[in-house]
């Protein structure tokens, strides 16, 4: 895949200049890079929130550049789960009603997104802060209600931006247990952005990127033998 | 997304901006508020107008020197007394011709004064107009004829200058000169805050030497019957014309006069109406305003949603929704404002302010109209935003 963007003036930006990669369910892969070596666009990429320039992405066997905007907002509903270095929960509204936030989207009735929101909070430990606020609760506490809702929908891919970036050293572990825990259990896929190297080296795959290509990818021909 | 969904989080996201929204309401509550008052007036004196038209009695005709169209000045009045003999041969029954000629005079009853109505009128009044007797009797044409000066009084005339004393027979003294109570009219309306109830009737004849006059101010004719108006309308016209060459007079009937006050009340509504839209035009400004501050202020939540699952369609409605809330609840307490001040403004005040049931309808029709089309063009901004800059906005 490439993704270049025009800026003003007629500049054109290639940060992303040929990217080729296969995830299998249930990996766990870390994407490393120094900053502008097409991490984050790769992110944004299997993420479904923008388009290759060229190239095809599959995800879950669909072509993800013949799907209109409704569809892929569908995709990411029901496939994708994101975890941000910022949390990005919704602060006026409580940890169950941010976690059951996919399932609004996804029609469900009330009772079932709370009942489902409660579960992903206990899964994550946090059974006991179902009507706390954000603003209530500490980093560690607020990445896992994002994990939470990362986990609500059940998806297959649960991609996370830098999730230990805004968290201390206990904090930032315990999260990546949740992580690894989501992983071996649900055979969830794992896709992480890091650039601590701690976290990234308890990745079984590492996919290291710089100036907008695959500099080295330690399972490549492994998930290539595994699926062929 | 559901629709109850979105309602919840629009009423939400309105809550956590208390002051912002009810600020942003204010435009659309004053400007709504201000629609249904000038409405209900209009309607109300329109209504009342009609109302006192049609007391005026049926079949009724009245003459007036000039024109009575929309822009035409007045014109002083040649009409004198002798007309009403003029028109009584010309409709063939002098019984049918009422005159009037007025001034406002002080009354007094001893040490108690009032400052009122003084129509000078013939004893075909009581026929031409519905204006009942209670007591006593009218005006007598031995009464014109001799110049008699005797008076008909209405009863708020009557009790603010005899208070409870019976005045039948008691003496009142009009500009200086007395006269002699012999009738009470049963009670009528007010119009715009004049009460006809306050009026004193005497002599046509003792009326222009009490006022110093020769004219009389207009004429009434009363038809038999509704068939014959247009022909007594142009015998009415073609008599004058042959006493006053050259000059212009009008007989018109209730229904046209009503035509005439309806067209000139209709218009000043409109205006009226026309300057209320205009603020509520702005206080739509306003909404769209605050909306694009609120899509701005809320681009990471927005771009969140995306990544969720949003599609642009459910953020489109989101916001939609929350524009369409902030105007219809805008919408509904100018409702309540407008509504409650048009029944204080009709208890306490003589504007006759009447709610006819299609104006808060309209209004709030037209508030939620307005959050629609203001709230369209930051609702699709919101939906169109690219999840990506969204999410990195700070």
């Amino acid at each position: 895949m490439t993704r270049s963007y025009d800026l003003e003036g007629g500049l054109v930006v290639d940060a992303l200049r040929g990217a080729s990669l296969r995830i299998d369910r249930g990996e766990y892969v870390a994407i490393v890079g120094p900053s502008g070596s097409g991490k984050s666009t790769l992110m944004h990429l299997l993420g479904c929130l923008d388009r290759p320039t060229s190239g095809q992405l599959l995800i879950a066997d669909r072509d993800v550049s013949t799907l209109d905007d409704t569809e892929l907002a569908q995709l990411r509903n029901e496939t994708i789960g994101f975890v941000f270095q910022s949390f990005q929960l919704l602060p006026r509204i409580t940890a169950t009603a941010n976690v059951a936030m996919p399932l609004v989207y996804r029609g469900t009735n009330r009772s079932e997104r709370n009942d489902r929101a409660r579960a992903a909070l206990e899964a994550v430990g946090l059974g006991h802060r179902l009507d706390h606020r954000p603003t209530q609760l500490s980093g560690g506490e607020q990445q896992r209600v994002a994990i939470a809702r990362a986990l609500v929908s059940e998806p297959t891919l649960v991609l996370a931006d830098e999730p230990t970036g805004n968290l201390d050293t206990a904090s930032g572990t315990e999260v990546m247990h949740i992580l690894e825990q989501l992983n071996a259990e649900h055979s969830v896929a794992v896709v992480l952005v890091t650039h601590d190297n701690d976290v990234a080296s308890r990745a079984r795959r590492r996919i290291r990127l710089r100036d907008g290509v695959i500099e080295s990818d330690d399972g490549a021909h492994l998930s290539a033998v595994n699926t062929s | 997304m559901r629709l109850a969904e979105a309602l919840r989080v629009a009423f939400d996201a309105l809550r956590a901006n208390r002051l912002r929204s009810i600020l942003t309401m204010l435009g659309v509550i004053i400007g709504v508020a201000a629609v249904v008052i000038l409405v209900a007036i209009g309607s109300g004196a329109k209504a009342e107008v009609e109302k006192q038209v049609q007391g005026l009695g049926s079949n009724l005709i009245l003459v007036v020197p000039g024109s009575l169209e929309i822009g035409s000045t007045p014109t002083a009045s040649r009409l004198e007394l002798s007309d009403v003999e003029v028109l009584g041969r010309a409709v063939g029954n002098p019984n049918a011709v009422a005159t009037t000629v007025q001034s406002s005079e002080s009354v007094r009853v001893g040490d108690r004064s009032v400052f009122t109505t003084i129509n000078g009128t013939n004893e075909t009044v009581v026929n031409v107009f519905d204006r009942p007797i209670a007591r006593g009797r009218y005006i007598s044409a031995s009464d014109v004829d001799t110049r008699r000066r005797v008076a008909v009084l209405g009863s708020t005339a009557a009790r603010k200058l005899f208070g409870d004393v019976d005045p039948i027979g008691r003496q009142v003294t009009i500009a200086g000169v007395r006269f002699r109570v012999i009738g009470l009219f049963t009670d009528v309306g007010s119009t715009f805050g004049v009460d006809r109830n306050a009026e004193i009737h005497v002599p046509v004849t003792s009326a222009q030497r009490l006022f110093g006059v020769e004219r009389i101010d207009a004429l009434a004719v009363k038809a038999p019957t509704i068939e014959s108006i247009p022909d007594i309308q142009r015998r009415i016209l073609a008599a004058l014309a042959e006493k006053y060459p050259g000059d212009k007079f009008s007989a018109v009937t209730q229904t046209q006069i009503l035509g005439t006050i309806g067209q000139i009340l209709g218009l000043l509504t409109l205006v009226l109406s026309a300057i209320a839209a205009i603020s509520l035009l702005v206080g739509g400004v306003g909404v769209s305003n605050i909306m694009l501050v609120s899509v701005r202020e809320r681009t990471k939540e927005i771009g969140l949603r995306k990544a969720l699952g949003a599609r642009q369609k459910d953020i489109l409605l989101q916001f939609l929704i929350e524009a369409v809330l902030l105007t219809s609840i805008g919408g509904l307490i100018g409702i309540a404002l407008g509504v409650g001040a048009s029944v204080l403004a009709a208890a306490v005040s003589p504007l006759p302010a009447q709610i006819s049931w299609w104006s808060p309808l309209l209004a709030f029709g037209v508030s939620a109209g307005v959050g629609i089309f203001f709230g369209v063009a930051p609702a699709r901004r919101a939906g169109r935003l690219d999840p990506v800059v969204a999410l990195r906005t700070e």
